[in-house]
């Protein structure tokens, strides 16, 4: 008991965080889980990108075609080769990372900006590419998947917990998401706290200063390169499950931007950072959507055209004002607020603790 | 050989086009080494402004000097409303900035002038006349006239002009011109200015080929992408030669070899970038990058 007395704050913090997400199905819909289990698969893509953007300081503009890899490889396996799904999540995750640590070699000799065109060229050919191989990928009409149906065990529990009916395939997808993303989160904090996270931010902030030191640059930023690919792929992957439907337009530029903002917004160089760019990444052109349609101020065809126009808006504009006003972030937002509540209610003189350096994204 | 010579005649054409977009990149990367991933989608709403320009009833040689001016001062603006409290931040910083102005143009071209591929008028004539055999249309012509005016216009203001002086010495020295009293912050939203009014030109000259809609210049930014690394980021000469390069290219592979036609002729500039940021980093007239710890 001591000892759960003793837990610094942040772990008290992250329990609950367990307990909310564990819980989630129980409040919501059906649908409405299975649009968080997104929610998750968009938080484990970002936290893929925020080890290789926010803490080895490359870029990438092609975690959508990442995600493509992953979930092309878990849609084909299932469909046409009756694989075990489960099976292909870590399947799917190794192919991509595999193919991300052979990108990531070319992309060594790259500066940052040179890396971000590659790879911004990299998402816009995706969805052709995707489209060629037809026969294995069905080309533009897609691969569709039946829906996974929860295993006896978990529906029990879940109807033995919750004293309801059974779980449906929509709630055992969400938990399937949840397991997974807090396990690769769980691996992320550990990476960046120790050795290889030490190693990277060294050569994010001084790539020769990190050379001197006996950090393997080489095999650091291919590593990173890698990770985080496997990360992009497992989502993929269980986006394929969870959506049911791949097809090449699922994975256009814009997602690889979107992905970007998401880890942007929630805070670069942060482990809770991804969570919030996930839930932001998913609700944003949800809830802008929703919101213009019941004005009924707004005549019709100005809400029609937001529909399609607000996101990318929306999205830029927040883009531009994070990066000016606050590069660290939601994160780094309530850090610096709570910093300055603590030193507010403490007096001044105390020594402000948990922030982040003032610009920790030097290249 | 007359088919032959006929694509590369096209692949000219659209070169010049590539070539226009790559030579704004290449301004902006020369006054403040940062590659502008908005500079397609600016160009793309400049387009949008002639488009409507015209539709208004504007003669097509008035509404194009109008609109490379009004892209002219727009460029400044946004240098220095969104660029400038970010001019020193760290590139990546930059890069998203810019992809932030990418994502709020685009969708702003969306709002006001909607998805609907529009048909954008050409002052040229589709009929063909005979150049050494080869039927080579007014369009493709036209298209090769204007954008090497442009191309020479630029040069010459860069290379024979005290403006362009001052612009490329606050490129090269930034501190050594502000002891010389050059403005240096202005010259960068100067360049920006160009590159925005060079860039419109590309998209004026693309949109009747491809029809104007918001998404238009995704493709064609990469072509530039690929012409700009090829000719070596950093020299407008170079940009121009990447162009041509790789508007000839991409159509002669497009017609010759076989698979690749249509969308995948992007992957054709995509393997270009590649090879050349692999082979040939600095690619054909760059200089030698040095590293500096």
């Amino acid at each position: 008991m001591r000892f759960v007395g003793r837990a610094p704050r942040r772990y008290w913090l992250i329990a609950l965080g367990v307990i909310v997400f564990a819980g989630l199905p129980t409040q919501v819909t059906s649908f409405q889980s299975l649009e968080w289990a997104e929610v998750l698969i968009f938080a484990i893509v970002i936290m893929g990108l925020n080890l290789l953007v926010g803490y080895s300081g490359q870029i990438s503009l092609g975690h959508g075609a990442f995600m493509a890899v992953g979930a092309y490889t878990t849609a084909i396996l299932v469909h046409r080769y009756h694989v075990d799904y489960l099976l292909t999540i870590p399947i799917a995750g190794l192919l991509t990372g595999l193919v991300g640590f052979f990108l990531g070699i070319p992309a060594l000799r790259l500066s940052p900006l040179y890396l971000a065109l590659a790879t911004f060229a990299l998402a816009v050919i995706t969805p052709s590419l995707i489209k060629r191989p037809e026969n294995l990928t069905q080309g533009t009409q897609g691969i569709l998947l039946a829906p996974q149906q929860p295993p006896d065990w978990a529906s029990s529990l879940f109807a033995g917990v919750t004293g309801g009916p059974a779980m449906t395939s929509d709630q055992w997808l969400y938990y399937l998401c949840f397991i997974v993303a807090a396990a690769l989160f769980w691996v992320a904090w550990n990476i960046v706290r120790r050795r290889p996270g030490r190693a990277l931010m060294a050569i994010r902030d001084g790539e020769v200063a990190a050379a001197a030191s006996g950090v393997n640059v080489a095999g650091y930023k291919t590593l990173a390169f890698g990770l985080s690919a496997f990360y992009a792929g497992v989502a993929g992957a269980l986006y394929a499950l969870a959506t049911g439907f791949v097809s090449p337009d699922t994975f256009p530029v814009s997602l690889s931007f979107q992905l970007l903002v998401g880890a942007v917004i929630g805070g670069l160089g942060s482990i809770a950072g991804p969570l919030f760019g996930g839930i932001f990444t998913f609700w944003l052109p949800i809830i802008s959507s929703q919101f213009v349609q019941t004005q009924d101020w707004i005549p019709d065809q100005v809400a029609s055209v937001f529909k399609n126009a607000g996101p990318a808006v929306t999205y830029g504009a927040l883009l531009i004002l994070i990066m000016i006003f606050a590069p660290n972030g939601l994160v780094g937002l309530i850090l610096s607020a709570y910093a300055r509540l603590r030193s507010r209610l403490r007096g001044v003189g105390e020594r402000t603790t948990g922030q982040l350096p003032p610009d920790p994204q030097t290249i | 050989m007359q088919e032959f010579l006929q694509q590369v005649l096209s692949g000219i054409a659209s070169g010049g086009i590539y070539a226009s977009l790559a030579l704004a990149l290449v301004l902006i990367y020369n006054a403040m080494g940062l590659v502008n991933f908005a500079q397609g989608e600016m160009a793309m709403f400049a387009t949008f402004l002639a488009f409507t320009l015209i539709g208004r009833g504007m003669d097509y040689w008035i509404a194009l000097p109008l609109t490379i001016a009004i892209a002219f001062v727009g460029g400044i603006v946004i240098q220095r409303v969104v660029i400038r409290p970010v001019e020193r931040a760290p590139v990546l910083t930059l890069v998203i900035v810019t992809l932030g102005l990418a994502t709020l143009i685009n969708g702003l071209a969306g709002f006001f002038f909607g998805y609907l591929p529009r048909l954008f008028p050409s002052p040229f004539s589709v009929q063909t006349i005979d150049i050494f055999g080869a039927a080579a249309s007014w369009q493709d012509l036209g298209v090769i006239a204007v954008s090497g005016v442009v191309l020479v216009l630029v040069f010459l203001m860069l290379q024979r002009t005290t403006v362009g002086l001052a612009m490329r010495a606050a490129a090269h020295n930034p501190e050594a011109s502000r002891l010389l009293g050059i403005r240096v912050s202005w010259m960068l939203a100067l360049g920006w200015g160009l590159a925005s009014a060079v860039g419109a030109v590309s998209g004026i000259m693309v949109a009747p080929i491809l029809y104007l809609e918001p998404n238009m210049m995704q493709t064609v930014i990469i072509y530039a992408f690929a012409a700009a690394v090829l000719g070596g980021i950093e020299s407008p000469l170079g940009a121009v030669i990447g162009g041509l390069i790789v508007g000839v290219t991409v159509n002669l592979a497009g017609t010759y070899l076989p698979g690749v036609g249509g969308d995948l002729q992007l992957a054709v500039a995509f393997a270009i970038i590649i090879a050349v940021l692999v082979i040939r980093p600095n690619g054909l007239l760059g200089r030698r990058a040095m590293r500096r710890a």
